[in-house]
């Protein structure tokens, strides 16, 4: 077939074909990998003006401006985490948690209603800081997204309308997913609503653990929920949180901006700015350390069961695993607060050292079960999906031990606010670790959404593949030594005093870029131009569910 | 073994850690090559608990070599009942600071405290040296006590500068220059280390 003809027509990709479950979750993976690239975009030209004076060549004067810089900078993890990120996951477990209970999704309108939200709210959230330069960035300290001297009112309604709107999406996800998972039929059409909860806190898995010890039956030989459906429904008990306390500090900087758009000047010092800070804190670690590390840890179950064919190497541990997260995610956000005088002493202790200190038991525990069921199911060949997962595992390996070693009261007199944390860690735990792992479960469900789709290159695949790992790790590696050098993370530099780490940062920088163009153009040669339209026009089928016989729903 | 400033910490810090790296990606990528080889068989066999164990060890063991080794946590979790060699108070307001004296000056080994406090925003306080590296932060609340002991072993010049962002009004709107900078605020002298 002819380049162009392909361009049109992809591979083998038949949008008629798919179903209304299908469809919805295409929709929302092309605009998680739209707004991907223009994170990475954002990314290039904040290291574009901390390269220094000879990135003024190529690059208008405007971005060096610290009210432009500084809206990017905003902007940068909204689109990243929300835009991107949160639309790719919950598309995934929409089509997931149907696919493993044998169950019809709750509701596809919801789905739909879900995508369109994160898409205007992170839309509505870049704009405010593209024409109004609204900059308090995305930790909202108090009282800075209060403080109309510095940024535009009308800004700052438009930002924080654009992040209730992601939330209220996000709440739209959480209701579809717990609906579908305690409804009563299909396979669970004679369980009682206490024991999918029970299952579903991985309460079992405990049971089950003791009752061994104890020398008795099992509590349950077949769980109600699979573990990938317990890792998602324990993971968005914390999506839930962090949404009811994002959307808390957005109303309460929207009162504020609504009284002095109305002549009404409200008293700032109200707001203790040192509890809010714990309260936010509270809710945005909720998305760091909860659930990214519960989703991610049963994603890597799900694709180590689904790669290998096996059952997952000591389920119960894992289960159990599963709920000791979710208390340890609930009492680590001190780790935050260490460079805080004002927070007590024992606060930093116990919640950001000591408990801390627990992420490194759980995601370790993720690692090895997921390393043990791939090891005893080889030889295994090497395919994409399993390239991926050890991408994931190998940027989780880095990224952990890199916080689990800044939360400590005296590294972090020397790292806060470095860019250290921002590059060593959570760059490399979102782009190599969370990317990778999401790469492999596109390539694990592409041919269950796409009906077997033909992937346009394989080469291509691979070069995606190395580029990503390689660029992910390189940028994230000199922008951690960059901090260990002094480079402040939300700071301006435009006169180059850190060029050296920041010019090789933005080389690798470059590679992920061009990583995820390489990947745009495989997938849209995949399934077309065409395709990519019809994935957005109406289905006809409308299942909401994927290889289920009639009969069974 | 103890760190006496944070150079030698993150040194120390930069070199176990490109091991550890080097190491972890080198543990996958030999997994990874063996996973697809029918005979490959365990270098090493991993006992589930002993891992667990050296995890425990890890995280925990972590904090108790930084306590034992970097002066300033103690040092910091006990200020208010240890006794300093002076005083310096700083006020923070529209992204200006109000400073004890032009400049300070300090004598090797004393114990500083320093209060700061802010009027409106969230700022920080940082000290850094000429070539860029930072010799210690704090976060600067407003409607809190920002306090901090610190005892100077080396001889340097330091920049004061705020470490957390309040707004774009901290540089100069045009030219990017960064306006809460204070270019050799602090100098330690009297030290047989460091910079003369």
């Amino acid at each position: 077939m002819s380049f162009t003809k392909t361009l049109i027509h992809g591979t083998n990709f038949d949008h008629k074909g798919l179903n209304a479950l299908q469809k919805v979750t295409l929709r929302a993976v092309v605009m998680a990998f739209l707004f991907y690239g223009l994170v990475a975009l954002e990314g290039m030209i904040m290291r574009g003006v901390q390269v220094g004076p000879q990135a003024k060549a190529i690059m208008p004067e405007q971005f060096f401006h610290p009210e432009h810089f500084f809206s990017i900078m905003t902007v940068h993890p909204i689109v990243g985490i929300f835009g991107s990120t949160y639309q790719l996951v919950f598309a995934a477990f929409m089509f997931l948690v149907p696919y493993l209970t044998k169950k019809p999704l709750y509701s596809i309108k919801l789905a739909n209603f879900v995508w369109l939200m994160i898409t205007i709210g992170t839309a509505l959230a870049w704009i405010a800081a593209f024409v109004w330069q609204y900059a308090p960035l995305y930790t909202l300290y108090w009282p800075l997204p209060a403080d109309t001297t510095q940024f535009s009112t009308i800004g700052g309604i438009v930002f924080i309308i654009g992040i209730a709107l992601i939330m209220v999406g996000t709440f739209g996800f959480i209701y579809n997913i717990y609906a579908t998972i305690f409804a009563r039929v299909g396979i669970h059409k004679n369980k009682t609503t206490k024991e999918l909860l029970i299952s579903g806190f991985g309460v079992d898995g405990l049971l089950n653990l003791i009752n061994k010890l104890r020398g008795k039956e099992p509590y349950t030989k077949e769980p109600a929920l699979a573990l990938p459906v317990v890792a998602i429904f324990r993971g968005t008990v914390d999506t839930f949180l962090d949404a009811v306390v994002i959307l808390g500090a957005g109303i309460l900087v929207l009162i504020y901006l609504l009284a002095d758009l109305g002549g009404v000047s409200l008293d700032v010092t109200a707001i203790d700015a040192l509890l809010y800070k714990n309260f936010f804190w509270w809710g945005l670690d909720l998305v760091a350390d909860g659930l990214v590390l519960i989703y991610v840890a049963g994603s890597w179950y799900l694709l180590a069961t689904l790669i290998t064919g096996q059952k997952l190497f000591m389920e119960n541990v894992a289960r159990a695993a599963l709920m000791l997260e979710l208390l340890v995610s609930w009492m680590v956000w001190s780790h935050h607060l260490l460079g805080d005088q004002g927070q007590p002493e024992m606060m930093k202790l116990i919640s950001g050292e000591m408990v801390t200190a627990f992420e490194l038991l759980t995601q370790g525990l993720a690692l090895f079960i997921t390393l043990v069921t791939l090891w005893k199911a080889r030889p295994l060949k090497m395919t994409m999906e399993l390239k991926y997962l050890l991408g994931g595992l190998s940027g989780f390996g880095l990224a952990v031990p890199a916080a689990i070693i800044q939360a400590d009261m005296g590294m972090n007199r020397v790292l806060h606010n470095t860019q250290w944390i921002i590059g060593a860690h959570v760059h490399i735990a979102l782009i190599v670790g969370l990317y990778m792992t999401l790469y492999s479960a596109l390539y694990v469900l592409w041919p269950l959404v796409t009906n077997n789709t033909k992937m346009y290159s394989s080469k291509l695949s691979n070069v995606h593949f190395w580029m990503h790992l390689i660029g992910g790790i390189g940028m994230g590696a000199f922008m951690g030594m960059a901090g260990l050098d002094g480079m402040l993370r939300r700071h301006l530099y435009v006169n180059g005093e850190f060029n050296f780490d920041m010019l090789m940062a933005a080389g690798f920088g470059t590679m992920l870029l061009l990583a995820w163009a390489i990947f745009l153009f495989n997938i849209i040669m995949s399934v077309g131009l065409k395709g990519l339209v019809g994935i957005f026009l109406p289905a006809k089928d409308k299942t909401a569910s994927y290889g289920l016989d009639p009969e069974d729903m | 073994m103890t760190f006496t400033n944070s150079l030698e910490l993150l040194s120390f810090h930069w070199v176990a850690y490109t091991i550890y790296s080097a190491m972890i990606l080198s543990v996958i990528a030999w997994f990874g090559y063996n996973l697809t080889r029918e005979k490959a068989k365990s270098v090493v066999r991993i006992p589930f608990y002993w891992y667990m164990a050296f995890l425990v060890a890890g995280g925990v063991g972590h904090h108790i070599f930084t306590y034992n080794t970097i002066p300033w946590v103690s040092q910091d979790i006990s200020r208010h009942e240890l006794s300093n060699d002076a005083t310096y108070h700083f006020t923070i307001q529209n992204h200006k600071w109000t400073l004890p004296s032009e400049k300070i000056v300090v004598q090797c080994g004393q114990t500083i405290n320093f209060d700061v406090v802010s009027k409106d925003l969230i700022y920080g306080f940082g000290l850094f040296r000429q070539d860029g590296s930072m010799a210690m932060q704090m976060q600067v609340n407003p409607g809190t006590t920002n306090d901090m002991l610190w005892t100077f072993h080396h001889n340097a010049i330091f920049d004061l500068d705020s470490t957390e962002y309040a707004g774009p009004a901290m540089y100069d709107k045009h030219t990017g220059k960064n306006l809460m900078k204070v270019k050799h605020f602090l100098e330690v002298v009297g030290c047989e280390k460091g910079a003369k």
